[in-house]
């Protein structure tokens, strides 16, 4: 994967000996990609070490522009657990991430399958359709759903996050569905000729087979989950008891209006396990990245 | 299966007559099947995509404040729209300049960095988690920590460019700095174009570059007439992807606002709602049409925006798609 664009002279035909200043030329060239790659690398990585430094500061420092912390205070890691519900903001974030990406997953796949492998008349446009759906933005739609869950006196709870997920998700219908459409025809009719019913086909075959996009979309179900914003700041109302954890997030700050140090060790807290998901499931993250560009 | 021939007696007529019956019992069991397993999205969109986008359209003919049954007020949203609202027009520009600004930006970025991944000889997993995480960061959580880094006062980057000798500008308090600030973090987030893009650079066919090569041209020609236009499908899906997603931008601006102007606040200069703290600069189109649904109760209004929001998303769509075929290049990819 390294350096495959770069290594061009090596596959010539005949190898001559490249000239010197040519030579000098693609070293100075490579030092300045390599240099500019750690500049932005650092720039990267310098937000999250400036809120990690911060919150090991205290109040009063952090007020200050002083950048390194004086003495650490790793207290405020406890502190900032007394000084507002992040459990519970947590544990909600969770109920909502797993039961929507449960819903998801059953309620997608067979509609994936059926756009991939099933034939019938009007498949292309009833698709065209879930890339519109998947491309409109929410704002569209949402007056008339909170109007109805409303009137279903669900505002104030997780269920119209979640219920909507037990319903398909364009994005997951359409990524499966790319996934689907890799597997080999082989395969479905070497089961078809057993006498397998498409259901069976999709639960013995098509599962085993499509594990890695089934993982991308969980991991990137649970990710949105995690980090919406927009609906659960419609839906789930005025009791902190029913915040998600980027709503308690937003809200930290009017909570505890000068404390930055502790106002980033909660952010820190948030970003946390995204970024633990990410190293336990690196690969699928990048598979389901690349499945949904290249093919799109 | 049972219907097949059993006997040799009508050797045309019985056995015909049975397979066209067993053909089309089969038909309706594939036509039950294809309905059975589509029926879950089939619901949802009816549910969750066909009556709100019906119903939005309904009620942007009326006035509805959610506790009072709806009044008909025929065109009056829309005209209040387009003529009256004061707020409206500052809205569409914030969020044209911004999409104008950070989209361009991004794709230029996650291009950049892509190529330069590949060029790279060592360290290149490091390189890809490291741009890639930000990616994946709470917008909350990312916004908060942009606005503690860009405190005017005390953040670390204006405390870094002091040593310099540069006074930093005021960033999020500032409505002619805080749009690139939103921009700045909006490039921080590039993780997902930027893995699309190396993906599709490294599938750029090699013999496609030698050939180049053997023709005579450098690395900056290969990468403008071999790399850029075998990879423009990509290219224009992130920018197509870019405005879609800019103009739902939400988030951030209105994290950002709230936060900042809590601060400034703290100075003792601000009290009342501002809507898009500093002076309207960060009220994008979504979050003026959050305010009017769910801050005002005007859900008639708000529709009348979704609407004209709809319109406006399904022309950009397809304009871009359209406008970009004859310069975008679907040849070699695949």
């Amino acid at each position: 994967m390294s350096g495959a664009a770069v290594r061009l002279e090596s596959t010539a035909p005949t190898r001559r000996a490249v000239p010197a200043p040519i030579r000098r030329r693609r070293l100075l060239i490579s030092i300045a990609d390599h240099s500019l790659l750690i500049v932005a690398a650092i720039a990267f990585l310098a937000p999250v070490v400036f809120i990690g430094l911060t919150s090991l500061m205290t109040t009063d420092q952090a007020l200050s522009s002083q950048l390194w912390p004086s003495p650490f205070r790793w207290r405020n890691y406890v502190d900032v657990f007394s000084s507002a519900p992040l459990w519970r903001w947590a544990l909600n974030s969770f109920i909502y991430a797993s039961l929507a990406t449960i819903g998801l997953l059953v309620s997608s796949v067979p509609v994936a399958y059926a756009f991939a492998r099933l034939r019938f008349r009007g498949r292309e446009p009833l698709f065209l359709v879930v890339l519109v759906a998947l491309m409109l933005p929410p704002q569209v739609t949402v007056v008339p759903l909170y109007v109805m869950w409303a009137k279903l006196g669900l505002i104030g709870s997780l269920w119209p996050l979640i219920i909507p997920n037990w319903l398909g998700d364009a994005f997951a219908i359409f990524l499966l569905r790319q996934f689907f459409l890799t597997i080999p025809e082989e395969y479905l009719d070497a089961a078809r000729v057993d006498g397998c019913g498409e259901l069976r086909i999709l639960t013995s075959v098509v599962l085993r087979l499509a594990k890695p996009a089934i993982a991308a979309v969980a991991l990137f179900s649970v990710l949105y989950t995690w980090n919406d914003f927009f609906l659960p700041l419609l839906y789930v109302g005025e009791n902190p008891d029913h915040w998600v954890a980027s709503i308690g997030l937003a809200q930290f700050r009017s909570l505890h209006q000068v404390q930055w140090n502790l106002t980033m060790a909660a952010t820190l807290l948030i970003m946390l396990p995204v970024v633990v998901v990410f190293f336990l499931a690196q690969k699928a993250f990048v598979e389901g990245v690349t499945l949904t560009g290249v093919k799109g | 299966m049972s219907s097949l021939p059993a006997t040799g007696a009508g050797p045309a007529a019985v056995p015909a007559v049975d397979r066209r019956r067993a053909r089309r019992r089969a038909g309706w069991r594939r036509r039950l099947t294809v309905l059975a397993f589509l029926s879950p999205w089939l619901a949802g969109f009816a549910i969750f995509f066909g009556y709100p986008l019906v119903m939005t359209t309904y009620l942007s003919f009326f006035h509805y404040d959610l506790l009072n049954p709806p009044r008909w007020v025929g065109l009056a949203n829309y005209r209040y729209l387009f003529g009256q609202d004061a707020q409206i027009w500052p809205a569409v520009e914030n969020t044209l300049v911004f999409i104008a600004m950070s989209v361009p930006l991004q794709v230029l970025f996650a291009f950049g960095i892509a190529v330069l991944i590949t060029r790279a000889k060592a360290g290149v997993g490091v390189f890809r988690t490291v741009f890639y995480l930000p990616a994946l960061v709470p917008p909350v959580a990312a916004t908060l920590g942009f606005v503690y880094l860009l405190n005017p006062a005390t953040g670390p980057v204006n405390t870094i460019l002091g040593w310099l000798g540069i006074e930093g500008p005021l960033w999020f308090n500032d409505p002619s700095w805080s749009k690139p600030s939103l921009v700045m973090l909006g490039l921080w987030g590039i993780g997902n174009t930027m893995i699309i893009f190396l993906a599709a650079v490294l599938d750029v066919p090699r013999h496609l570059y030698e050939s180049a090569e053997l023709d005579g041209a450098g690395g900056w020609r290969r990468l403008r007439y071999v790399t850029l236009p075998t990879i423009s499908p990509v290219l224009l899906f992130a920018v197509v992807l870019g405005v879609i997603q800019g103009l739902q931008y939400f988030t951030q601006a209105f994290v950002a606002a709230n936060v900042a102007a809590g601060q400034a606040s703290q100075g003792g200069a601000v009290s009342t709602l501002e809507l898009g703290y500093p002076e309207g600069s960060t009220l994008f189109y979504p979050v003026l049409l959050y305010y009017h649904g769910f801050r005002f109760f005007n859900m008639g209004y708000a529709s009348a925006m979704a609407v004209l929001l709809l319109v406006v998303a399904f022309a950009a769509t397809s304009l871009i798609i359209r406008g970009s075929r004859r310069r975008v290049h679907y040849g070699t990819t695949r």
